[in-house]
């Protein structure tokens, strides 16, 4: 089956030649029109059809948008936020970035939509600090938005103000996690918060209720105020609305970012027809389809995934629908996106190494588990490619992150466990093998990791 | 199924026991009650919960629900609630109990999770137990025996850290042993509020330190070194000094101010090495001040009293209190008794002087109250004269009046049961013209001065009871013997008594307090041995128009004063 062609929705002007960041052109390509038709409606209507929509959040976990702005606590009285999260440090995800370098109004404008459905008076786009590029192009943006009454007071003409601001962070992967990055923003170390009780919707940033959202999930939001919810629920497949921007990196022909109809496109499409297929003379061994902490595909593994009309059916990794629900069935995750691929040039062991050596790089270091496992996790997989392999470390390790997984505070347990429970669960024979096929490197070459 | 709950108590059940407790109690706490463990290191019950150590992960499970009815299924097999235990462990420490939460502790999965939680500790954990002061009194090394695998699998480098870090005057760290349970961070924030510590880097490389150009030296150090689960702090003055296997903890009461904070005493073969808190929820929490610590070096002091004297000469007990007896029985004496006795030599100096019919007065001590456990009132036990009637108003800082009295020849002799005269605001000139009988633990020009000494003993070396600013009766017992040959201070004064003809008093607690029970209305009904560790508070109504000189502390407000003493 040939592939489908992409639907551009939040990527329309993305490296569209002439395109720029600036206000004067977003407007000429109906910038902020939706924004002012949203702020003709009632606040509660937009949530609603926010809900109908189905989004659910491009970060990595997939929740849906609709059930977290449900979960706000608004009779406390106090002020509700809104946080952007734009952190985005999920190795193998560069959707944000384009969004930022090159769009950054449709950001601007979809965080605005959410903040007058939400009646969010102070909302912050938290940046990682690896982006200070992009934080100057969102300071520009903003003061165009707010120069032009966009943002701020009075928005619009309207009694609603509000105000949004540019945070950078220092660069931490953690910051990355809701309740982190909310610490980070109050001015402390990104310790992501016990939950519970410190959940966002209730008790976030400065212990207000706080609504913590990707920027492509907010862009998203401007799309549904323009559509109209249900209309925004047919994009896609049910329960996997909308379009989802696929980063594609690694051994295939044509990496980059396609944006395609959620759920539309199988991971053989797009691998082999959208983006060229395989290195030539190499043949696809692995992938990650959903950021690095998501587990690794097998190329050759079969996966019994129920259909919706309730049969099972058996699958490849190349028949795979690229959605949140059949990545889940098959084990690992949509998450961010990103999709890494790994052909037979990769070792297996190597490939691990590299990924616990960020795992344990980033790790807070707040709780117990995540902390010391994620660097012992390194220490033995640096210590089989640098020469030491034994042949029981594929089990030591995948054991560790048993050990890891479920046990922490945040989802980074899981974000470092899972790649090596898999690698050493579907790629067992190389890690126990590696000892013996392990070839000495050269004397004068320098330890990466 | 389950006895009914009281409006504010929840019923869960741990380990197959239904338990009632009150309403936010967490599980660590409700398990506590049933005598089950749920081993941690980072929850401490007086500071906040973080949750970081993972130690206390536990099963945890909710009743279903029949979602028409709201009513809780039933397994029909055993007719109670059936369970839906939530697919994750989940921590203890966060938990408050919900009515019908269900919590186990000793399932294969929560086995498994202490033994990842110890084994990932020990990782880059030195392990140089011998050499290492919390060794006895270590939860990291208790945890490890009892929850831990017993061998390791780690065979790669440890990391590096700083060893021997001065954090302050009285505090080391040693950050290798550190497992970054943050609960000194949290005790400087939260108790003391001087937040001087934090952590630097990040991973397993997170480092304990202070922050640039500060140090760790309030007064409450060395709290951080007591709830420290493992030897990364330890205490300047006790470091290196004596395992702690060895040592004998007995119960005691800081003397160094009315706050009366609850403290154990450290001892080996009649030798203190330290103190430390001990826990009372409504005095001191479980900290103390580091000013309260050290005061167990006054027993062995260079200037420590151990001889009984008159004019000097060394001479036998028996002939040094008749000597007293006949100056005192002279007439025209004076007693000035002190804030630092215990209620029950008050009560005996209180016969003395009404036996000599002499006016009796206390020295105050007044400083500065820190808020939180040193209060200002500098004297452990003014309340205990107030009670027993020794006095009937608060003590001057200066014995003025009784310096009038020796000049113009009113009072010929004083006896002075641990008071310095001198630091009193008597001059020299003015002892001179008295005889004094120095009752007293170290020399000074009091005695230098007296015409009679008798040694006494120090707070570590007797059992009394002290009266706190909350009129807290609280009792200490004794923990290393006194110097050899001196009588204990209520025989010394008993004798005293009867020699002055003031009636014979039995010098063992239990006759005393059978005496102080009847004669001292506040007291009635208690004796030493039934007093509970914590204390009893005393109807302070007699006393609450006077002027009391503490602020408001920890768990202490002060009643409203009467005006004039606040102008």
């Amino acid at each position: 089956m040939p592939a489908p062609v992409q639907r551009r929705l939040i990527f329309a002007h993305i490296d569209e030649p002439g395109y720029t960041p600036d206000l004067a052109c977003y407007r000429r390509h109906g910038g902020y029109e939706v924004m002012k038709r949203a702020f003709a409606r009632p606040p509660a209507e937009l949530i609603d059809e926010v809900k109908k929509s189905g989004l659910r959040g491009r970060g990595g976990a997939g929740f849906s948008c609709g059930l977290k702005w449900t979960l706000v606590d608004r009779k406390s009285g106090k002020p509700i936020y809104l946080v952007v999260n734009a952190d985005e440090s999920e190795p193998g995800t560069f959707k944000d970035r384009y969004i930022i370098h090159q769009d950054p109004h449709q950001l601007i404008e979809g965080a605005m939509i959410t903040c007058w459905a939400n009646n969010v008076q102070q909302a912050y786009i938290y940046i990682r600090g690896e982006f200070p590029h992009g934080a100057r192009i969102l300071e520009k943006a903003i003061a165009e938005a707010r120069a032009a009454n966009l943002v701020g007071k009075n928005i619009l003409g309207t009694a609603y103000s509000c105000d949004l601001f540019v945070h950078r962070g220092a660069g931490a992967y953690i910051c990355g996690e809701e309740t982190g990055l909310i610490e980070s923003l109050e001015g402390k170390r990104p310790y992501p918060r016990i939950k519970p009780p410190y959940f966002p919707a209730v008790l976030g940033l400065y212990q207000c209720p706080t609504i913590v959202n990707n920027v492509e999930t907010l862009c998203h939001v401007k799309h549904i105020a323009d559509l109209g919810g249900d209309a925004y629920a047919r994009i896609g497949t049910p329960n996997n609305t909308g379009t989802r921007i696929y980063c594609v990196s690694g051994h295939v022909q044509r990496p980059g970012y396609y944006e395609f109809e959620c759920g539309k496109i199988t991971m053989g499409q797009l691998l082999h027809e959208v983006c060229g297929g395989p290195l030539p003379g190499r043949k696809f061994k692995a992938v990650i389809p959903g950021g690095s902490s998501a587990k690794v595909l097998r190329f050759g593994e079969k996966f019994n995934i129920k259909q919706k009309d309730g049969s099972m059916s058996e699958l490849g990794v190349e028949d795979l629908p690229l959605d949140f629900d059949t990545l889940a069935a098959a084990g690992t995750m949509g998450g961010s996106g990103g999709i890494i691929v790994m052909d037979d040039s990769v070792n297996m062991v190597e490939a691990l190494a590299n990924l616990n050596a960020f795992y344990a790089h980033e790790s807070c270091g707040q709780c117990t588990p995540c902390r010391e496992g994620s660097l012992w996790m390194k220490k033995i997989s640096a210590r089989m490619v640098h020469g030491g392999a034994r042949p029981q470390d594929g089990e030591l390790l995948k054991n560790v992150a048993d050990q890891i997984a479920g046990r922490t505070i945040c989802a980074f347990g899981e974000a470092c466990a899972w790649p090596t429970q898999s690698f050493v669960q579907k790629f067992g024979d190389e890690f126990a093998g590696y000892s013996a096929a392990k070839k000495e490197p050269p004397a004068e070459s320098v330890p990466l990791i | 199924m389950s006895a009914p709950a009281k409006p504010d108590l929840v019923t869960v059940n741990i380990d197959g026991r239904d338990l009632a407790v009150p309403k936010g109690t967490n599980v660590i706490e409700a398990a506590r009650q049933l005598g089950i463990e749920i081993p941690h290191y980072c929850y401490h019950p007086k500071l906040s919960v973080v949750g970081n150590c993972r130690m206390c992960l536990v099963e945890m499970g909710l009743p279903a629900v029949d979602p028409a009815t709201r009513q809780p299924l039933l397994n029909p097999a055993t007719g109670r609630p059936r369970v839906n235990w939530m697919p994750r462990p989940q921590i203890g420490c966060a938990t408050n109990a919900m009515p019908g939460l269900h919590i186990r502790t000793n399932t294969p999965l929560v086995r498994e999770c202490r033994e990842g939680v110890t084994e990932f500790l020990l990782l880059n954990h030195p392990l140089d137990c011998p050499i290492c002061d919390q060794a006895g009194e270590c939860r990291l090394q208790e945890f490890s025996t009892s929850y831990g695998r017993g061998y390791s699998r780690f065979v790669e480098q440890k990391n590096v850290k700083p060893k021997q870090t001065r954090l302050g005057p009285r505090v080391m760290l040693d950050d290798e042993r550190c497992i970054l349970c943050s609960r000194c961070v949290r005790f400087c924030q939260e108790v003391v509020h001087d937040d001087v510590l934090g952590f630097t880097d990040r991973g397993s490389y997170s480092t304990l330190t202070c922050y640039p150009g500060r140090q760790l030296e309030n007064n409450y150090s060395l709290n951080t070194v007591d709830i420290c689960p493992v030897g990364a702090l330890t205490s300047t003055d006790f470091r290196f000094k004596m395992r702690v296997w060895f040592l004998k903890a007995t119960p005691g009461i800081d003397p160094e101010s009315s706050v009366g904070a609850n403290t154990e005493v450290w001892s080996r073969e009649g030798v203190i090495y330290r103190i430390t808190p001990r826990r009372n929820d409504e005095v001191n929490d479980t900290w103390m001040a580091d000013s309260g610590r050290t005061l167990y070096q006054q027993v062995h002091a260079a200037d420590r009293l151990a001889g009984y004297t008159i004019d000097g000469q060394a001479t036998a007990p028996d002939m040094a209190l008749k000597a007293a007896a006949d100056l005192l029985g002279s007439g025209r004496a004076a007693v000035v008794g002190s804030g630092g006795n215990s209620v029950e030599e008050q009560f005996l100096a209180k016969k003395i002087s009404a036996a000599l019919s002499a006016p009796a007065m206390l020295v105050s001590r007044v400083g500065q109250g820190d808020g939180l456990l040193v209060s200002a009132d500098r004297n452990p036990n003014v309340r205990g004269a107030l009670v027993t009637g020794l006095i009937s108003a608060l003590p001057a800082p200066q014995l003025a009046a009784l310096g009038a009295d020796i000049d113009t020849g009113k009072v010929k002799i004083i006896l002075t049961l641990g008071e310095d005269l001198t630091a009193a605001g008597l001059t020299s000139a003015q002892l001179a013209k008295v005889a004094i009988v120095y009752l007293g633990t170290h020399r000074n020009a009091t005695s230098a001065a007296a015409r009679v000494v008798i040694p006494t003993l120090t707070v570590f070396e007797k059992n009394g009871m002290f009266i706190n600013q909350q009129f807290r009766l609280q009792k200490f017992a004794r923990a290393v013997p006194g110097p050899h040959g001196v009588a204990d201070d209520l025989v010394t004064l008993s004798r005293l008594l009867a020699a002055l003809g003031g009636g014979t008093i039995v010098p063992d607690l239990h006759s005393l307090w059978a005496v102080l029970a009847v004669e001292v209305k506040p007291l009635a009904g208690i004796s030493y041995a039934s007093l509970s560790a914590t204390g009893r508070v005393l109807d302070a109504s007699p006393w609450a128009g006077l002027p009391f000189v503490e602020g408001e502390s920890l768990h202490f407000k002060p009643a409203a004063q009467p005006a004039a003493a606040t102008a």
